[in-house]
């Protein structure tokens, strides 16, 4: 996730003030250089840079911190206070018509993912909002994108207004934003084509859509790879069709997203969404907030719950719980559990997510991953008698499943063993409930994979 | 003679300098956004001070140079300055020009233009993260090598993207080339496997293989584009001959890193950036030949076929620097 390599060097960065039993001009002086670097580093504009760090400065000294006992403690709070308030502070969200579609344009240069995006907002309303959504197709530059938004769409389950690629743009948002009426949709999102800024015809286009359909959103799609040109970028969009929103893509990379907070900052428009990953479901709602707290290491509980809560069926989390309290618990449950896991999202993306945790290996994740991948492999070799009776197994069954999984007998054993410790732990869950206490340290350990 | 001086002779014979006329147009903003930045710099400042190094680290920070290299290009002219005594700011900037384009020129001569195998077909894999412009560079390439009387086929081994494999089919149809294609999430391996194969029957002269976009930190992706580099030569020897990532000239500092992991899993032969007819400077080439010495092959001046031109270091400084 983006800002992470930000956090690993502010936190090392801290850990040397930690050291120190008070703050000097000059150790401040080489923590704001650090700063200044890091954030230079993570693609933070060089203008915003220069004010955040007088910004931190200033709060550094009028608050006397020379004097302060705790002072990377103190540190700390400011230069997250000043993170939030840069990346906006508190929550924005959609407005939605009351009596009438909301329509909403995409915008952004070539590559932005706008029609990734259009699709993944079409999922987010209708299935979580239930809206009742239309897409209008108006790229009728770049070749096959109409048919990547009809593909998108299908596998959505919202209709496309399709009028080829003979017709200008305006025209198909004004037939789109009539159907949208006539057809009492909820949203209509209009799909527009990447363009440079300084192509003078493209830019009057867009405002000429604006005109026609009069939106009640532009949101402009910015790369989280962007450098120090994207509040340029943003600038002249928000010259042209006045923003109100921006989506940031592509945050599930390494990069570190910098420009995020320069727009946020230089355009006064806040970042409404976050695209982190290639499914359809990748389209988190920005938080300012976290998102600050993440950059200081503090991790994001509040996403992975609500990831947890959207995966994870109640009641069939229940019957699970109520299987395993029983000690009934079977490869197959095991299976299932793990999957469960995998459907939150990847483990890697999991695992940031947890305060303490910040600091598992790309190599690491990969290696867990892999043991997921390989227990279902050899889980699903496995005859069905053998899953709901894993005693049953010998040598003969375990050759028998490492040949048909393609696996050696010594990954047999390890699902194997990685069972009888789930159930075993299990045993003594039912104990413990039974007793009405719970065991020492909580139930760390579940399922875990190897960190 | 100066480099700008220099620069400003050789491609005052626009005949022997066809490309120019292209960098210089479609650099124009980029050009606004540097070389006017440096001339009203030292049109303010006749004589250079602290303060006016601080201002050229800021232009090379804003133009995507990097944090370090940018640090290292100031100390150096700051170390110059000081020791032939120039002080003058036109000098100056001339000298920070000089200096931070020294180590892209040192590392010699750079090919640009393919290189061809003798005999059986040449592999070029294009690979990177997503929306860098891959399928649409392919198609300039595709177009420039047919017309150099190369007979070209295409692979879409992005069988992921919606619309990916469309996409190329378009531009196959429109140049009149050939193309692979295999079904929506299909093994992108195996359609690349059935691409050489059909290129190596076909005799074919060049291979493009489009992937789908990746970003590096997904590890299963990047094993992925290990495998369908491991598929190629097993078809073809020593395939793919080249291997191109496209980096967008819009890309931040994660571009290094995004070269790094490309070329750790693919072994680079070179890059291509894409969009520099846009307003960012695109810093980061000098960053990557910084850190790991690829070079630049080609890059996108425009949205025309044509504008894809071989990269050439003087034509690149004339674009960005010399002012018309």
């Amino acid at each position: 996730m983006a800002f992470e390599a930000l956090t690993d060097k502010l936190s090392s960065i801290f850990k040397k003030l930690r050291g120190q039993a008070r703050l000097s001009e000059s150790n401040m002086d080489e923590m704001l250089k650090q700063i200044r670097i890091a954030l230079l580093e993570a693609d933070v504009n060089f203008k915003v840079v220069k004010e955040f760090i007088n910004n931190v400065k200033e709060k550094a000294i009028g608050q006397d911190v020379l004097k302060k006992l705790n002072p990377s403690q103190m540190i700390t709070k400011i230069v997250h206070d000043e993170l939030e308030t840069l990346l906006g502070g508190g929550e924005t969200e959609i407005q939605y018509q009351k009596n009438k579609p909301t329509v909403i344009m995409l915008v952004g240069l070539q590559g932005s993912g706008k029609t990734t995006t259009a699709g993944k907002l079409a999922y987010l309303m209708k299935n979580k909002l239930h809206k009742k959504v239309l897409l209008a197709a108006c790229d009728v530059y770049r070749p096959a994108a109409i048919e990547q938004l009809e593909q998108i769409a299908k596998s959505v389950g919202v209709p496309v207004i399709n009028k080829g690629t003979n017709i200008s743009p305006v025209e198909i948002a004004k037939i789109a934003k009539t159907e949208a009426f006539n057809d009492h949709y909820d949203v209509l999102i209009i799909d527009t084509a990447g363009r440079i800024t300084i192509d003078d015809d493209l830019m009057e286009e867009l405002n000429n859509i604006k005109q026609e359909v009069v939106p009640d959103e532009v949101l402009l799609l910015v790369d989280a790879m962007s450098g120090q040109d994207a509040v340029n970028v943003a600038n002249a969009f928000n010259d042209k069709t006045p923003l109100t929103g921006v989506i940031m893509s592509k945050l599930d990379g390494d990069a570190r997203g910098g420009a995020a907070l320069s727009i946020r900052h230089m355009t006064g428009v806040p970042i409404k969404f976050a695209g982190v990953g290639e499914k359809i479901t990748d389209l988190d709602i920005f938080h300012a907030d976290r998102m600050a707290d993440r950059i200081l290491g503090m991790g994001d509980v509040m996403t992975l719950v609500e990831k947890a809560q959207e995966s994870i069926d109640e009641e069939e989390a229940k019957k699970a719980a109520k299987k395993m309290m029983n000690g009934k618990f079977d490869l197959e449950d095991m299976l299932d559990q793990m999957k469960k896991v995998q459907k939150m999202g990847s483990l890697g993306g999991l695992l940031k997510m947890i305060p303490g945790m910040p600091k598992v290996t790309p190599e690491q994740q990969a290696a867990a991953e892999r043991e997921m991948r390989n227990f279902e492999i050899i889980i699903n070799s496995m005859t069905p008698e053998e899953r709901h009776n894993p005693e049953i197994f010998q040598y003969s069954r375990k050759i028998r499943v490492a040949a048909g999984s393609g696996k050696q007998v010594s990954d047999v054993n390890r699902v194997l063993k990685k069972y009888d410790q789930m159930k075993d732990m299990m045993k003594k869950m039912e104990q413990y409930r039974k007793s009405g206490k719970m065991p020492p340290g909580g139930l760390g350990g579940m399922g875990g994979f190897g960190f | 003679m100066g480099l700008i001086s220099f620069l400003k002779s050789k491609f005052s014979k626009k005949t022997e300098n066809p490309d120019a006329e292209s960098y210089s147009k479609g650099m124009e903003k980029s050009r606004q956004n540097f070389s006017n930045k440096l001339t009203s710099l030292s049109k303010k400042y006749k004589k250079v001070n602290q303060e006016y190094f601080e201002k050229l680290e800021e232009i090379l920070i804003e133009s995507d140079v990097g944090v370090n290299l940018s640090f290292r290009v100031i100390e150096e002219v700051l170390e110059k300055s000081k020791q032939q005594k120039i002080f003058d700011s036109d000098a100056i900037n001339e000298l920070l020009i000089e200096t931070l384009f020294k180590d892209y020129m040192d590392k010699g001569e750079q090919l640009t233009e393919i290189q061809f195998n003798d005999k059986g077909p040449t592999v070029l894999l294009v690979v990177g993260v997503n929306g860098v412009g891959k399928t649409t560079t392919i198609a300039k390439l595709a177009y420039r090598y047919k017309n150099q009387g190369k007979k070209v086929l295409l692979v879409a081994a992005d069988t992921f993207r919606a619309g990916a494999k469309e996409q190329l089919q378009i531009w196959a149809d429109r140049l009149d080339i050939g193309i692979v294609t295999g079904a929506d999430n299909a093994d992108p391996a195996s359609v690349a496997y059935d691409g050489v194969h059909k290129a190596v029957i076909d005799k074919v002269d060049l291979v493009i293989v489009d992937t789908a976009g990746r970003l590096q930190n997904k590890q299963n992706l990047m094993n992925e584009l290990a495998k369908i580099k491991r598929v190629l030569s097993k078809e073809v020897e020593n395939a793919p001959q080249e291997t191109f990532l496209i980096i967008d000239a819009t890309t931040g500092q994660n571009g290094v890193i995004q070269a790094k992991a490309f070329a750790e899993v693919t072994s680079l032969t070179g890059v291509v950036i894409t969009k520099m007819d846009g307003t960012s400077k695109g810093g980061i080439i000098l960053a990557i030949r910084d850190e790991l010495g690829t070079p630049v092959r080609f890059i996108g001046l425009g949205e025309k076929m044509e504008d894809l031109k071989e990269f050439d270091i003087d034509s690149y400084l004339y674009g960005l620097c010399v002012e018309k």
